[in-house]
């Protein structure tokens, strides 16, 4: 496995995509701060969304047929990496971009992908996942929200949380038991579309350690489900879910969530007069740990688009490319302390500290760093 | 040279090694054995000369063809500086420097003293080597071992050593070919060191599915599960971090490719070696059991020319000194596809 991660270059029909994104960004972001732009892809802003659906860079690598760009995955890397260096507010569009639009297409009716993908596509539709539970976190498949069969559809109880951006998305792609109980495991479980606008529908977001708001808690109250909200088969919930995360996890969301401050720490190293050691030291350690990274991740991005499914291999970058991004504000708050005669900037405290309060959860969504280290494990023969 | 015949290469290497290069060899040789039949074998092979031009009778292979048999070298505890000799030679013949017989190391630095002395200190495989490349000033050194005195710098087996030679001797080998020394050995260590890892990760595998306490294979146990994980990790980042080194069809190593890779295999080395070992348990620090002999390696490569804190630093001061705004754009000039330099003179 370790062996199959062979060096990989971007076509150059893909690199060419780059320079079109830089121009569009320098005068899309003109007027964002840096400090608001460290928020990554958890930014939300949707007009901005609007905006990439115009320029075709939404659902990229999708059919024409339904409103995609019908590029490769390589194109979709150059795109994703340029957005997120330049700490682009991406987080209206991300979720339905990167994992809804490729699951509806993957297992939905014809008609649900011509409800969907095209609005996915446009920047006018937005998805939440609705995985986890209060009580079903790392152990998704005990999920207790249930949709029983009623006369033209479904009604759903149950509740969902954290849950991100519920409160401003149209639609949620939620994993509930329909069979069975939760000891039946993986057997029983179905994937719904539901749209957050119907009855019985209560969503409060939930603030967190920063004070921002992005995912929620979401209640079902004998929610009713037309038919046709059912994605996939009844019963492939399980499987459904797993080609889900393997979506969400292959990207290079999971090695640049520190980038744009990092670039603003050395816009301010530059600032200084030369010498520290330390820091430069720092800095060419981060920097080497993301030079492999990315090559490892255009290489998965090379699995990809050759149709296979690199899992392993998946968890094995995102689990090396969060402890990078955590260790990126933790690291660089140590060394602006190295000098307590030296004042820094506000907005960069004020960035170092936003990014290492909230770097906890880079390893948590998406699955916890001991999940994916158990996933990489069984991928290695042990167990 | 197309891939089927890159794969011919790293396949005859690799059962060259196999056979000759056994643990029972290198054991030998390490306690002060007479390397020369496994020499002799590598020579024939033509592995010396790999990265020597056709021109000059060699295979005309780039760096990027060769690492294969440098990641090889790693993975079987090569007790000689083949990976060495052939970067050297390669340069050498590039030089129009006749080239010499036998082993050549590489050494990290060298100082002439103001009463004509000569010393390298901590040269990998100083103790089985004919010659050591040494960089003074500008020009380029190719000084003989038989005439140094040698004192080792590495435990029990390790063939490292300081050179020193009380004048220049009679015959040393000058050129003023320009040759990144430093680099052409971290490259070769870094690349050593990969390979060095994938076999640690094998043995260390092998040993938690077949070791039993509790009445079950270690292996299931998922603390020792996540730290192998963990191992996966570094052994796959390093072996990127030296395809990325070594990329490009040209002969001379680009430092910052090096510098980035000697950083981060560094960095993994300590980590990599100290879960081999925890793994394996007593088993491991014997002199019996083979793993030492290949977490010794490590160590030793990650010490020689240049630990994580020097190539770090140069790292960091090319990422300071780069035009780039963004440090993506920065990565992409530091690892893109670089044009075929051919044979540089
Ligand atoms: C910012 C953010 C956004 C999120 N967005 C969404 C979203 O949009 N939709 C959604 O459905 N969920 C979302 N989540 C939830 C996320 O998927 C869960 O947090 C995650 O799966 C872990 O579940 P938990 O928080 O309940 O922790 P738990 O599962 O309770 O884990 C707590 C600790 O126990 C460890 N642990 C658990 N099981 C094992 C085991 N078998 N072996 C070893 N250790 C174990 C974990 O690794 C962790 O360290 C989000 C989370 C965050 C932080």
């Amino acid at each position: 496995m370790i062996d199959a991660l062979p060096l990989t270059a971007i076509p150059p029909e893909d690199e060419a995509l780059r320079d079109d994104v830089k121009r569009f960004l320098v005068e899309a972001l003109a007027d964002i701060p840096a400090e608001v732009r460290a928020h990554s892809w958890t930014g939300f802003d949707a007009a901005f969304s609007r905006r990439l659906g115009e320029q075709g860079w939404l659902g990229i690598t999708l059919p024409p047929a339904y409103g995609g760009g019908g590029r490769s995955a390589f194109a979709r890397f150059v795109l994703v990496e340029e957005l997120l260096a330049a700490g682009a507010p991406v987080s209206a569009h991300w979720i339905a971009d990167r994992q809804s639009a490729p699951l509806i297409l993957k297992y939905g009716t014809e008609a649900q992908k011509r409800q969907h993908v095209p609005p996915i596509c446009r920047g006018e539709s937005f998805f939440c996942i609705g995985m986890s539970e209060p009580g079903s976190g790392s152990d998704l498949a005990s999920v207790r929200t249930r949709a029983t069969r009623m006369d033209g559809g479904w009604k759903l109880s149950g509740q969902k949380i954290w849950t991100t951006n519920a409160y401003r998305s149209h639609f949620m792609i939620a994993l509930v038991r329909t069979s069975g109980t939760a000891e039946d495991r993986h057997a029983g479980l179905s994937q719904f579309i539901i749209d957050l606008s119907l009855p019985g529908i209560t969503i409060r977001p939930i603030e967190d350690l920063t004070g921002d708001r992005h995912f929620c808690e979401v209640f079902f109250d004998d929610v009713a489900l037309a038919d046709d909200a059912l994605i996939g088969a009844e019963g492939e919930g399980w499987a459904q879910v797993t080609a889900e995360l393997a979506f969400e996890r292959s990207g290079p969301e999971r090695l640049y969530s520190s980038i744009v401050l990092l670039d603003a720490w050395v816009e301010w190293l530059r600032s200084q007069t030369p010498g520290d050691t330390e820091s430069l030291r720092l800095l060419g350690r981060l920097c080497s740990h993301l030079a492999v990274l990315r090559a490892l991740s255009v290489s998965i991005t090379g699995k990809l688009s050759r149709g296979e499914s690199p899992v392993v291999e998946a968890a094995l970058v995102k689990d090396m490319g969060t402890e990078i991004e955590q260790l990126t504000a933790t690291l660089i708050t140590d060394m602006l302390g190295r000098h307590p005669d030296v004042s820094p900037p506000p907005a960069l405290e004020r960035m170092v500290n936003y990014v290492t309060q909230i770097s906890p959860s880079f390893s948590l969504r998406g699955g916890t760093r001991e999940i994916l280290r158990s996933m990489i494990a069984r991928g290695l023969g042990l167990r | 040279m197309s891939e089927s015949t890159d794969d011919l290469f790293a396949d005859s290497v690799e059962r060259l090694l196999r056979d000759q290069c056994t643990p029972a060899v290198v054991r030998a040789i390490e306690a002060g054995g007479d390397p020369a039949s496994l020499w002799n074998a590598l020579s024939e092979a033509g592995f010396c000369d790999a990265l020597v031009p056709e021109e000059h009778d060699g295979a005309g292979l780039g760096l990027a063809e060769a690492l294969p048999m440098f990641v090889a070298c790693g993975r079987y505890a090569m007790p000689l500086p083949l990976a060495q000799t052939a970067m050297v030679r390669g340069y050498l013949a590039r030089a129009g420097v006749p080239l010499p017989d036998g082993p050549i190391a590489i050494a990290p630095a060298a100082t002439v003293a103001s009463n004509g002395a000569v010393s390298c200190h901590h040269v990998p495989g100083a103790l089985v080597a004919h010659w050591v490349l040494a960089a003074v000033g500008n020009e380029h050194w190719l000084l003989p071992v038989a005439d140094a005195l040698r004192t080792s710098t590495g435990i029990h087996g390790s063939l490292a050593a300081d050179l020193s030679w009380p004048t220049v001797p009679a015959s040393t080998l000058k050129t003023s070919a320009p040759f990144d020394a430093l680099a052409a050995g971290a490259l070769v260590s870094a690349a050593q060191s990969s390979g060095t890892m994938a076999r640690i990760f094998d043995l260390t595998l092998a040993h938690a599915n077949r070791r039993v306490q509790f009445g079950k294979p270690i292996g299931k146990f998922q603390a020792i599960q996540h730290q192998i994980s963990v191992m996966a990790e570094h052994v796959a980042a390093a072996r990127m971090a030296v395809e990325l080194a070594a990329s490009g069809l040209g002969f001379d190593p680009d430092p910052l490719r090096v510098a980035i890779a000697k950083g981060r295999i560094g960095e993994a080395i300590p980590t990599v070696a100290a879960i081999a070992h925890a793994v394996h348990g007593a088993i491991g620090i014997t002199a019996e059991f083979d793993l030492q002999l290949y977490t010794r390696r490590l160590h030793e490569w990650r010490r020689a020319y240049g630990s994580e804190a020097y190539w770090y630093e140069r790292v960091g001061r090319a990422r300071l000194a780069s035009d780039a705004t963004l440090t993506v754009d920065f990565l992409r000039s530091a690892t893109a596809a670089r044009p075929t330099t051919g044979t540089a003179s």
